[in-house]
């Protein structure tokens, strides 16, 4: 069974379809990157796969079931555009939060773990309003992760980072991919995100205009599949 | 046991970035007071008309200032896209919906409780002459707001004009239970009991806090969804 399975979806904005038909499997233990133009559909597809939308026809399964079970949630982390962390709470608070919502039998000790991980046990007790950028980012890596994910869904996890959190992000995601973890990501940073994937799918106006696994020339060139199937 | 313990966790996690920020409720409060203020000029506090009115008055104080708490309920959530972790989290719609209508309803009491002395002050009327009464209704009232204005507010989150919508949308809606309230609250601040010649708008005020909390209960997944 795939981790994440996609089969012929489409999803409308009024008239205009943003995604049409996509299929795509990423089995347990893989990388998809998912990459395209500004306005392919990789977020929307994100979106769809994280239960944010629903497909308007088609179905997706994470790990065999709909995105919005209650199962499947617990097994999803997401890092979307925003750092889905409250400004007013402190670093520890926030973790603590999610820690409970997803039922964590100890919250605190997960967060002090997670704030460790990432290089913020010093501003545990910080409002989030008052870090730096690259904190933020590295809490919001923490939140995603802090439940023991099986699937993560990054949409563009590497935009805006600085290279302290770029270098958490790239050890932790290698480190879930080494303990069978699935990871889709959509990104426009290819050679961070094709040295990392195991597989890659070109969007292009909502449809996928190459899916297969990732080859080394890809990384050596990361403007190939671009030149070779999208629209130049 | 899990369902109540997360409709606490997000009702706590509410009101502490509310008593961090104090953005909703000091504007509330201060909106309330302006309200009172600019009435109590309007009207004769000791006139008879202005007791025949003091429930209505009441009341269009609590929804306007009310819809101040209301409007931040779900918009406290866009920042940084917390909505979506909110979303993605394995919380059923329900928790997540009474979590955020019982932090409204607290911080809408506690802004009723500290403009009711002042309404009693400036209009020269006995509040506490029938207060365990009076209570109730502010409980009842309160919470038909609270539903319909929490449900209101996950409906608004995602357009621009929000803080225009909100009341647009609610008040509309509030008039039965408005209607009940302030009916019950002038009888009450006039020093009648509550009895069988207003039993009905204590009915509709319980029926239409079932109903709308069901509904919205019911509805907030497809709201935030699709």
């Amino acid at each position: 069974m795939n981790a994440v399975a996609v089969d012929g979806v489409w999803k409308f904005y009024g008239d205009y379809p943003a995604l049409r038909d996509i299929r795509l499997e990423a089995a347990a233990g893989t990388c998809l990157a998912l990459i395209g133009r500004n306005g392919a559909g990789k977020t929307t597809l994100l979106r769809i796969l994280a239960g944010f939308s629903r497909p308007g026809r088609g179905q997706v399964r994470i790990c065999g079931t709909a995105p919005r079970g209650t199962v499947t949630r617990r097994r999803i982390g997401f890092i979307g555009h925003g750092i889905s962390v409250y400004e007013e709470l402190s670093a520890i608070e926030n973790l603590m939060l999610f820690a409970r919502l997803y039922g964590l039998r100890e919250p605190r000790k997960a967060a002090t773990e997670w704030l460790e991980r990432t290089g913020l046990d010093r501003v545990a007790g910080g409002l989030v309003r008052e870090f730096s950028r690259g904190m933020r980012q590295r809490l919001a890596v923490a939140r995603a992760f802090i439940h023991d994910p099986s699937v993560l869904l990054l949409d563009e996890p590497f935009t805006a980072l600085d290279d302290r959190a770029i270098a958490v992000l790239q050890r932790l995601l290698r480190e879930a991919l080494a303990e069978g973890k699935t990871i889709v990501m959509s990104t426009h940073q290819l050679r961070e995100a094709l040295e990392l994937s195991t597989h890659v799918a070109l969007l292009n106006r909502g449809q996928v205009a190459f899916s297969g696994p990732r080859t080394p020339e890809m990384v050596a060139d990361p403007g190939f599949l671009y030149a070779r199937y999208g629209e130049g | 046991m899990d369902f109540f313990r997360q409709v606490m966790v997000i009702a706590a996690k509410d009101l502490r970035a509310e008593l961090r920020t104090k953005e909703a409720i000091n504007g509330s409060l201060a909106f309330s007071l302006v309200i009172l203020l600019l009435f109590s000029f309007a009207f004769d506090p000791t006139g008879d008309t202005t007791r025949e009115i003091s429930g209505g008055l009441l009341w269009i104080v609590f929804a306007f200032a009310g819809t101040l708490i209301l409007n931040r309920s779900f918009a406290r959530e866009l920042p940084n896209d917390c909505l979506d972790a909110l979303i993605a989290a394995p919380i059923s719609g329900a928790a997540l919906f009474l979590g955020k209508a019982i932090a409204n309803y607290l911080l809408l009491l506690a802004m009723e409780l500290v403009s009711l002395p002042i309404f009693g002050i400036f209009y020269n009327v006995r509040w506490t002459q029938r207060f365990p009464e009076l209570l109730l209704v502010l409980l009842l009232g309160t919470w038909a707001l609270t539903v319909l204005g929490t449900m209101t507010s996950a409906l608004t989150v995602n357009i621009r004009l929000r803080e225009v919508m909100l009341p647009v949308l609610v008040y509309p809606m509030m008039v039965p239970p408005m209607m009940a309230a302030m009916i019950l609250t002038t009888d009450l601040l006039n020093g009648n009991p509550l009895g069988p010649g207003n039993m009905l708008w204590v009915r509709v005020l319980v029926g239409f806090d079932v109903v709308f909390t069901i509904l919205g209960v019911t509805l907030i997944d497809t709201v935030l969804v699709g």
